[in-house]
């Protein structure tokens, strides 16, 4: 009796110390005073000891003359342009190669994915060795694996390695020719937008369709023949307005066309194909996570497995994907700092030079972690508005 | 102030650990993952440190290594004839030896000297937060660095200027830097030959390819890798790398210089009696090597009777040239006694007794030429 009297009975109001507002309110209040007065003692210390120790600080330099070249440059920069622009262009080459990796871990982390739960004993045997191995090694040896091991041991420029449509390839990187844009070359551009809205078109069509009539239409090959049929045809009568910029020697290197150099592609293939095995672990872990019962029920509908895959399985799979994606994603990103090894010029390396240069340590490690917040917390946003498109889907 | 006690015992603590590790690590540190790791860390430690360092604690440099007991001496990662770690673990070049030379003056006893591997990125950052004592790792003197980055250089113990190695075997024909126009150059960044790079293909109007790595060694790897046409950096530089090639008698150096790069040590600035000792350790180096005394002769010299000398090496009755640094009154000796004079220094490093057999050029002594001038010890 006494007992249940106490468990019903209302909070005591004996002593405020037991009150648990009064109690939550208070080490709230603590925990904001500490926080605060702590991030206020380092600014007050950093401050104070930049004067003592006589270092300048400031974010002015930010508008002197670099003096220093940047290899990789995708906006143009000499050694005239200021501290500033060599840190967009750092922060731009992090970018490229953040969205060039992610495209193409995406792609191969899928295909090992999905061919770790392939029915053929080899495939699946290949793709679980792939997935061990490259899981298990850090990133910097895969890194320098691909910059020193294969890379470095191709011929020199002068004993290029040919590969068909005038490419070439040797220990200074990958040459491809370049397309140069002629007068008119406008309108395959405007045939491929055309090609692109009118297979959209299509497949909005032959959806309401098939929800009306239950008729089925060949979509995808359609869709396929617009894209590249116009374009070719708007080459074909603009009278062929693309050359080709082919790559040649000279007293040094190849130049012309288009060059690829090795740092990047061995930090593009090192990045992308490490996580790409953590992407096949997500992929494959998602498939297996849809009941088999879904598969079942659709093969009884009379749903062959293409279609099974492409309308049951995958939908469902995506909504136990993508989060754990998004963290392999952020991880690329944050991992393309380890370019620094090999010397391509991503963010970290520009405004280490930066720093160094100018000595403002400070500023430029700040600099660098609010470009990283702010990359991560944009491709946080973007996968999560995929997210909730997919959880949509799922109902 | 409680806490700014304990924040100095922790970063006591901390450097503790780091020195600990860093010689259980062997001298140079050579695995990747390692550095890339120390190498971020010492970004945001150098920043954190600042934020952390108990402001309070501006006891002097002199004190603060008598207290520790030995000289935290910053070096490079390894150059050869500069600072660079032998077989035996042990560092060896003018740089390496300055220090030496250092705790000599300070201790009597060189061997109390810690050496500290750091990049050209580093350098700065590990002087500024306090890592390092002193910065002793072929470094040019500019007037920024003496200026907005806090540091003061105490001398010029090396005359240098940059210039470009090529393969010759490679590139037959190429005789100058002046056709070095569309190249790939290799270069380490962070660095003046950076900078001196882009200015000199910018006034020659010609075009090159940067290939720029943060490590020596990745430089190094990748000029003998054949990644780059060329390699940049200081001609003493150039000379000790042609030996660590794969085939050093392949390379030539070309013969142009391209910028002046006064090579010297530094330390932070605002403690001028540190400043003082660095600088007048040098100087005694230049006097001793004029006077004629040498690492053999040091003890006999003592009994001379040339007033000059009696200076030098603190015999003079009543003189306390050693005391009014700071130091004992026989410095100079325990100097020389430790690593001989700075024409020794500069033989058994660079010079004839060493693999590079640089000449002395303008780093003879003024009687002989050169640039080296030490004002008196009086």
């Amino acid at each position: 009796m006494a007992s249940q009297e106490i468990l019903r009975g209302e909070p005591s109001r004996g002593s405020f110390i037991n009150d648990p507002r009064i109690r939550s309110l208070f080490f709230q209040t603590l925990v904001v005073i500490l926080l605060f007065s702590s991030i206020w003692w380092i600014v007050h210390n950093v401050i104070e000891n930049l004067q003592r120790l006589h270092i300048a600080s400031g974010f002015g330099f930010l508008k002197s003359r670099a003096g220093f070249d940047i290899s990789d440059t995708p906006i143009t920069y000499t050694s005239d342009s200021t501290y500033f622009r060599a840190l967009v262009v750092g922060l731009l080459n992090t970018i490229i190669i953040a969205v060039a990796g992610i495209v193409l871990a995406t792609v191969v982390g899928f295909l090992i994915g999905i061919g770790r739960l392939s029915q053929n004993w080899l495939i699946r045997k290949i793709c679980t060795v792939y997935v061990e191995v490259f899981r298990n090694i850090p990133p910097l040896l895969v890194i320098f694996f691909w910059y020193s091991g294969v890379l470095a041991v191709l011929p020199p420029p002068r004993e290029s390695i040919h590969l068909p449509f005038g490419s070439f390839l040797n220990q200074r990187g990958f040459y491809l020719p370049r397309v140069v844009w002629g007068d008119g070359s406008w309108l395959i551009g405007v045939a491929l937008l055309l090609a692109i809205a009118m297979a959209w078109f299509v497949a909005h069509r032959a959806r309401q369709r098939q929800l009306a009539t239950g008729q089925q239409f060949p979509v995808f090959w359609t869709s396929v023949a617009l894209i590249i049929g116009l374009p070719v045809l708007a080459f074909l009568l603009g009278g062929m307005p693309l050359t080709f910029d082919f790559p040649k020697q000279s007293t040094f290197n190849l130049t012309g066309g288009f060059w690829i150099k090795p740092e990047f592609l061995s930090l593009l293939l090192a990045l992308s194909f490490y996580t790409a095995a953590f992407i096949a672990e997500i992929v494959r872990a998602g498939i297996r996570g849809v009941s088999k019962g879904q598969t079942e029920a659709a093969a009884a509908l009379g749903l062959r497995s293409g279609p099974i895959l492409r309308l049951v399985v995958i939908p469902q799979a995506m909504r136990i994907v993508i989060p754990p994606l998004t963290s392999q994603y952020l991880n690329l990103t944050k991992n393309s700092s380890l370019a620094i090894a090999i010397g391509y010029p991503d963010l970290t390396a520009t405004a280490g030079t930066v720093l160094n240069q100018t000595g403002q340590a400070v500023e430029g490690v700040f600099i660098m972690m609010i470009a990283y917040l702010v990359l991560s917390l944009v491709t946080s946003f973007v996968m999560n508005i995929v997210n909730a498109r997919m959880a949509l889907v799922e109902r | 102030m409680q806490v700014r006690e304990w924040a100095l015992k922790w970063e006591l603590h901390s450097q503790r650990k780091k020195i600990k590790r860093r010689l259980a690590a062997g001298a140079p540190v050579t695995e990747k993952g390692l550095w890339v790791m120390k190498h971020i860390a010492i970004g945001i430690l150098g920043a954190a440190a600042l934020g952390f360092m108990a402001s309070a604690a501006s006891a002097g440099t002199l004190d603060t290594v008598k207290q520790k007991g030995f000289l935290q001496c910053g070096v490079s990662t390894g150059l050869a004839g500069f600072s660079a770690p032998d077989d035996k673990g042990d560092w060896k070049g003018i740089d390496a030896d300055f220090c030496r030379a250092v705790a000599a003056a300070v201790f009597g006893d060189a061997s109390k000297v810690k050496f500290t591997p750091l990049s050209a990125k580093e350098r700065f950052t590990a002087l500024q937060s306090g890592e390092i004592d002193i910065l002793s790792r072929n470094t040019t003197w500019t007037s920024n660095r003496d200026s907005a980055l806090g540091l003061d250089f105490v001398g010029v113990t090396y005359y240098d200027g940059q210039g470009f190695m090529i393969n010759a075997k490679k590139l037959p024909g190429v005789n100058s830097a002046l056709q070095l126009s569309g190249a790939a150059v290799c270069v380490q960044s962070g660095t003046t030959t950076e900078l001196n790079l882009a200015d000199y293909f910018k006034k020659n109007k010609m075009e090159y390819n940067p290939v720029v790595f943060e490590k020596l060694e990745e430089v190094n790897a990748a000029y003998d890798a054949g990644r780059c046409d060329a390699y940049t950096t200081d001609q003493s530089g150039l000379y000790g790398i042609r030996l660590t090639l794969s085939s050093p008698a392949d390379h030539v150096v070309l013969p142009e210089i391209i910028s002046k790069e006064p090579l010297g040590p530094a330390v932070r600035q605002g403690d001028d009696q540190w400043a003082h000792i660095a600088r007048w350790t040098y100087f005694a180096l230049l006097n001793a090597e004029e006077a004629g005394v040498t690492q053999a002769n040091v003890e006999e010299m003592k009994t001379s009777t040339d007033p000059n000398i009696q200076r030098l090496l603190g015999t003079e009755p009543d003189g306390k040239y050693g005391a009014d640094l700071g130091l004992s009154n026989d410095w100079v000796v325990n100097i020389v006694k430790a690593v001989g004079n700075y024409g020794e220094m500069f033989e058994r490093n660079v010079g004839s007794g060493s693999p590079l057999k640089i000449a002395r050029g303008i780093n003879a002594l003024w009687t002989k030429g050169g640039l080296q001038y030490g004002p008196p010890i009086r």
